[in-house]
Order: structure tokens, then sequence, then C-alpha cells
């Protein structure tokens, strides 16, 4: 009798755990030290989940050489390519209908093909400030997209409208009252990575410009910093996000021994700065402005159109596309030099990237 | 028939149930007769009851029901009264303090976070209630209240946590929100907005005191059960004897370190270990952002945390030209 007990207990006890442990994820970890020893900054790459690289389009056509005359002197109403030459105008619209226009439409998708100069069609209107968008990233932002540069296809990828995009949350129906009301946080929420932190981090930070940093800059309390654990908890649903936009921990960035330490995280930390800031641009300037542009089926339910998030870009890679640069194949999208305009961060940005992060085993070889 | 028998495998007896001493200053007698479990005979006595409730044990209840209910119902409520959806979503659900619009306003509309303040309030009586019941409780049986002291050490982290220390930071946000992973969440907020809690020393105090209570315990329980065959049960009546399952305990732990604790002073060194757990760590949580607000830069400047090489990253926001 008791022996059957003594069994049925290790049964249950057996299964209790084999039934915990599904939770886990089996299988070979890629493991990576990022910096110095016994910090933790390393990355765990589960091998079978990682976001496999997306394959890249092939070219339309082969890239026509630079030279000829003008787009300007070609066509009519040019307001941001006239410059560029007639030949590569024509194979940029045509990577254009690759990479963004649904196949069965193509060029008809933005144009008038009886006038093709007409601005009648509202999707003509948003693919020139996208234009306007793509150069004013590829030029003014080199501090986040570095050489690598980003096309339509970065973030549209054979899509009209890019797959990962916000809009201002639907919010409370009463917002006075408890029912249904999670006060934006408290809900399995793919944002912040199925955390209870509060799950729409976009408006505040990737729209406003609200303070991310909640640390204090000081060891004693000061009247200059009072940041609530609340407010601790928003910006941990935005790095959240980031997390799980580049597929990465939180050590990608950050040395765990002080989050807000600058002198002790990895260089990353400082691209994404500027990624936010850059986001930020990009929603303020680029997409916020053609509100008024957007049917309304093209807009989220406060009637704002759909914005960009790191996700946009990202999807689940550190570096979108697996960090490879199709801007060789659309020299147009590289933006003029801007006279006026530095690098974001100045000349001291790309100092602050040091070479010991190509090498992390050198920081960590014992003297 | 048993006859290896000792206080971990009793027999179980069945006839006139154990009534304890006649209660001094009770208000009235325990309700009931008692009764007998089988299968919690396996974990403790098989005797259950009777038991004493008292007025001030029905209060302590009837406070902790309150609080169980306002926080179950407003998670209920956040789910739209959707019963599916609170067993799915119930580890995510919380009831939330006030924002920090409200300061530390003592009566807060309903919905903005009152409820919470009135599941705390209800919480916080019922354990009060409950540790006078433990006190009175021990009086009543004539022993000493180490017990209600060392419950205490407990309540006294929780009121910290969620009244003392909100009340000094002038604002009910700095609270524990109620719910499974929300209050994780909030822990993890909390260590990252004072700048890493692992550098308040008061916090490496309490964890000394969590796994040292710990490995006590592990210590003392394994000492009693391994000398179990030789009535270690009796403990205190052996002491003076030899070859008894204490003084063989005892000579266990001179032999592999030398030093060993009396029957009496193991309990006291795990009564203080594990009192001083809760009580260092709300002193912690007391200094945090009322007398330091970056815990690593606090251990920077009295050098106590470890310096590694620096990466030579610059705050971007300090760069000339750099957006902010």
């Amino acid at each position: 009798m008791s022996r059957a007990l003594t069994k049925a207990a290790i049964a249950s006890i057996g299964g209790l755990s084999l039934l915990l442990l599904g939770g886990c994820e089996f299988g070979a970890k890629q493991k990576t030290q990022t910096g110095y020893r016994g910090t933790g900054l390393e990355q765990i790459v589960d091998v079978r989940h990682v976001v496999k690289a997306s394959a890249i389009p092939a070219p339309p056509y082969p890239l026509p050489p630079d030279g000829g005359p003008t787009a300007g002197e070609s066509y009519q109403n040019l307001k941001v390519l006239g410059g560029v030459s007639k030949e590569r105008f024509d194979h940029l619209m045509a990577e254009m209908s690759q990479w963004v226009a649904p196949p069965e439409q193509g060029c008809n998708y933005c144009h008038n093909p009886e006038n093709m100069a007409s601005d009648e069609k509202y999707t003509k209107v948003v693919a020139r400030r996208m234009l306007q968008m793509t150069r004013n990233i590829n030029s003014r932002w080199s501090s986040h997209v570095k050489e690598t540069g980003v096309t339509c296809y970065t973030c549209h990828r054979g899509n009209a409208v890019p797959v990962n995009k916000w809009a201002f949350a639907q919010g409370t129906p009463h917002p006075g009252s408890i029912l249904g009301n999670k006060h934006g946080q408290n809900t399995p929420e793919a944002n912040v990575g199925y955390a209870s932190l509060p799950s729409d981090p976009f408006a505040d930070y990737l729209n406003g410009q609200q303070q991310i940093r909640v640390a204090g800059n000081s060891p004693f309390p000061s009247k200059d910093h009072v940041v609530s654990v609340k407010d601790a908890e928003k910006t941990y649903g935005l790095m959240m996000h980031i997390s799980s936009a580049l597929g990465v921990n939180c050590t990608y960035c950050h040395n765990t021994q002080s989050f807000r330490a600058w002198n002790l995280s990895r260089a990353q930390r400082a691209t994404a700065y500027y990624g936010i800031r850059m986001v930020r641009d990009i929603n303020e300037d680029y997409i916020s402005s053609l509100q008024p542009v957007f049917p309304a089926y093209r807009k989220g339910p406060h009637g704002d159109p759909y914005k960009v998030n790191c996700t946009t870009c990202h999807q689940g890679q550190s570096k979108p596309l697996g960090g490879v640069s199709m801007i060789a194949q659309a020299p147009a999208l590289k933006g003029p030099p801007l006279a006026t305009a530095a690098p974001e961060g100045g000349p001291a940005a790309a100092t602050a990237v040091p070479a010991a992060f190509n090498k992390p085993a050198e920081m960590t070889a014992k003297k | 028939m048993a006859r290896y028998q000792n206080m971990f495998t009793q027999v179980q007896l069945r006839g006139p149930h154990e009534a304890g001493p006649r209660l001094r200053d009770s208000t009235f007698q325990r309700s009931g007769e008692g009764g007998y479990n089988y299968w919690l005979g396996k974990l403790g006595a098989a005797q259950i009851g009777p038991v004493y409730l008292g007025p001030i044990g029905m209060a302590s209840l009837t406070f902790a029901f309150l609080a169980f209910e306002i926080i179950g119902l407003n998670m209920f409520a956040s789910v739209n009264w959707n019963p599916i959806q609170f067993v799915r979503q119930l580890p995510w659900l919380a009831l939330e303090p006030p924002g920090p619009q409200w300061g530390f306003k003592l009566l807060v509309p309903l919905a903005e976070g009152g409820w919470w303040q009135m599941a705390g309030f209800c919480m916080t009586t019922s354990l009060l209630l409950w540790w006078l019941r433990t006190f009175r409780r021990a009086r009543a049986l004539g022993m000493g209240t180490h017990v209600a002291w060392a419950f205490g050490a407990g309540i006294f982290l929780i009121i910290t946590l969620g009244f003392i220390r909100p009340m000094l930071m002038g604002s009910w946000a700095e609270a524990v929100p109620f719910g499974i992973f929300p209050h994780l969440d909030w822990t993890a907020a909390f260590s990252i907005r004072y700048g890493n809690l692992f550098y308040n020393p008061f916090h490496c105090l309490s964890i000394v005191f969590l796994y040292g209570s710990t490995m006590l315990f592990a210590m003392h329980g394994a000492t009693v059960l391994a000398t179990g065959r030789y009535g270690s049960e009796r403990e205190i009546e052996q002491i003076t004897d030899r070859g008894t399952a204490f003084e063989r305990g005892a000579l266990f732990w001179r032999w592999t370190m030398g030093f060993n604790a009396t029957a009496e002073s193991i309990h006291r060194w795990a009564w203080w270990f594990a009192v001083l757990c809760p009580l260092s760590g709300a002193i912690g949580i007391l200094l945090t952002g009322t007398v330091v607000d970056n815990w690593y830069l606090w251990a920077v400047l009295h050098h106590y945390a470890p310096s590694y090489p620096g990466t030579g990253v610059i705050d971007p926001a300090t760069l000339p030209g750099a957006p902010k």
C-alpha cells in the first residue's frame, strides 16, 4: 500500500516538474561575451528561435550608370529627386514599385497612369514625404544608421503599409471607473515582452519627448530629480520594447551594475540613443505631418496616422535585414550631403565607439 | 505494528482529544470539539482544533476577507467581469496604488487608487489584529511572545513598503501594487529607479539573514532529523546525558566545524536571523529615496562598488549638437 503511494507521489512530483519545465526553451544556446569578465555582459541566443535573415530582393534590373539628363528635366512636378539622373530615377521608381506597391497595382498604386505627374492620389503625396524622410535618415541620422543606411524596403518589406506600426492606443472606455481599466498596464502585451509593465510606451517616448532617464545623477535626493517608480516602470516598458524589437537582452547595451552609467555601457547604447531620437524625428516631422493626407482607413482609432517604433525596421534583429546594406542599389536615397546639418552627435559621436568593442576578449584578458 | 516511533513517524492516535490547558484570560472558550485528519497527520499533528478565534481573530479574518475581495473584484472588473479572462490574465492583473499626481492625499478617488488605499488599510488592520492575537494567545498560554515579535518584523516590512516610505516620500505612487507579476515588475523598476538596490548595504544585510536563515534551518533540521533515531525531539532533557541524540548532534558539529550551538542557542540564532531579514530590509527601504537616491553612485562615493574598466562610451546628451 505505502509502496504504491510512494510510487504515485514520485510520479506526480516528477510529472509536475516536467510540466514546469514546459515553459523552457530547450536546445543549443549560443553565448557571446560582450564585455569585461564577471560583469554578466553577454548575449545568449536560442539558436533555433533566432529570427532568420529575410531574403533581400534582387534589383528589378541592374543599376544604370549615373549621368545624362536629370529627372527634373525629363518629368514634371518633381520636388525631391529632380537632381537625380533620369536613368537612376526610373530605376528607383521600379524599385519602389517592387518594395512597396501591391504587385497587381504597380505604378498605379501611386500614379494616375493618364498623368504620372498628378498628385491626385494620396499615396503619391505620402511617397514623396517618405522619400524626403529616407534621405533625411541617411544623411542626418548616420549616428544611428551608420553607413548601412535605409531604403524603403527596410520597413516596407514588400507591403504597402509596414507590418509593424503603432497609433495612439484606444485607451480606457471609462477613465473614471475601474471597469475595463488597467491603467495602461497589467496586460500580457507583446509590446513589452509580455511583462505587466505599462504596455504603450510609444506615445510618451517615441512621439513625445518624455524623459526616459529615471536614475539620478547624484547619490543623494534632489528637488531637481523627482521621478516616480511609476515612471521607472514606463521606461522599463520602452526598454522591453527595444529588447524584443532587436532580439537582444538588456546587456546588449547596459551594464547591470548601473543601468544609468554611460562609462560602463556598451557603444550600442549610444546607437540606441540616436535611434530613439531618430524615431521621434520620423514620427513628428514626417508622419504626423501627413495626418490630413491619409484617408481614415489608414489611421488609428484616434485619427492619427500609423507611426514607427523600433520593430518597424528591426523586426527581431539587432541590425535590420541582418545588417545587409541595400543603399548601393538605390544611391538616390542617400540624399544630398547636407551643408547645414552635421551628423547628429557631431564628430565626437564616431569616437564614442571605441575600438575595444570590436575585440571584447582584449578587455577581459588578465593583465 | 509500527515499532520505530518518534515525532516524525508518529503513530496516529484516536481517542479523547487533546484540549490543552484551561485558558486564563480568554473571552470565550475554544469553539467545537475538533477532529482528526489522516493526511494532515502525515505533515503534522493529526488532531485538528479546537480552534480559538475570539473577537480579535474574527475581526482580523473579516478585514483579511475585505482586502482579498477588494483586490480580487478590482482585478475582475479590470477584465470587464469576464471570468475566462480573469483566470487567463490573473498573474498580470493588479490593483495599482494612486499615481504620482495624487501625492500623499488621504482620500483618493476610488478608481484612481482609492480602492488600493482601502485594500491596504484592510490588509494592514487584519495583520495587526492577527499580531495582537498571537501576542495575547501566547500570554494566555503563559508563553513568551517571541512568535508575535517575529511576525511583527514581517509586518513592519510590509507597512514600511506600503505606508511609512510613501509617507516620507510624500507620494502613494512609491508603494507596491497588489498583483502577482505587477509587484515583481515593481521590484525591478524600484531597483532601477534608485540606481541598483544591490548596493544598498541594508539590502545586503537582509540577503545575508535570508540566506543565513535557510542555512541555519538546514543545519538545525538536518541535525535533529539525523539524531531522531536516538530521540532528538527530547533534546532538552538529553542535554546532561551522555550518548544521547543531543550529544551526538553536538559532537558532530564540533567534529566538523569545531563549534556547536546549544539546544537553546540554535533557536536564538534562527530567531534573530529570521527577524533581522525583514527588519534590515525595511531599514534599507526606508533609506531609499529619502536619504540615498542612487545606491550605485553612493557605493562609488564610499569606495564600495567594484570598479571595472570604463568602456569609453560618452553620454550622447553631453555631446555638442546631439539631440536631447
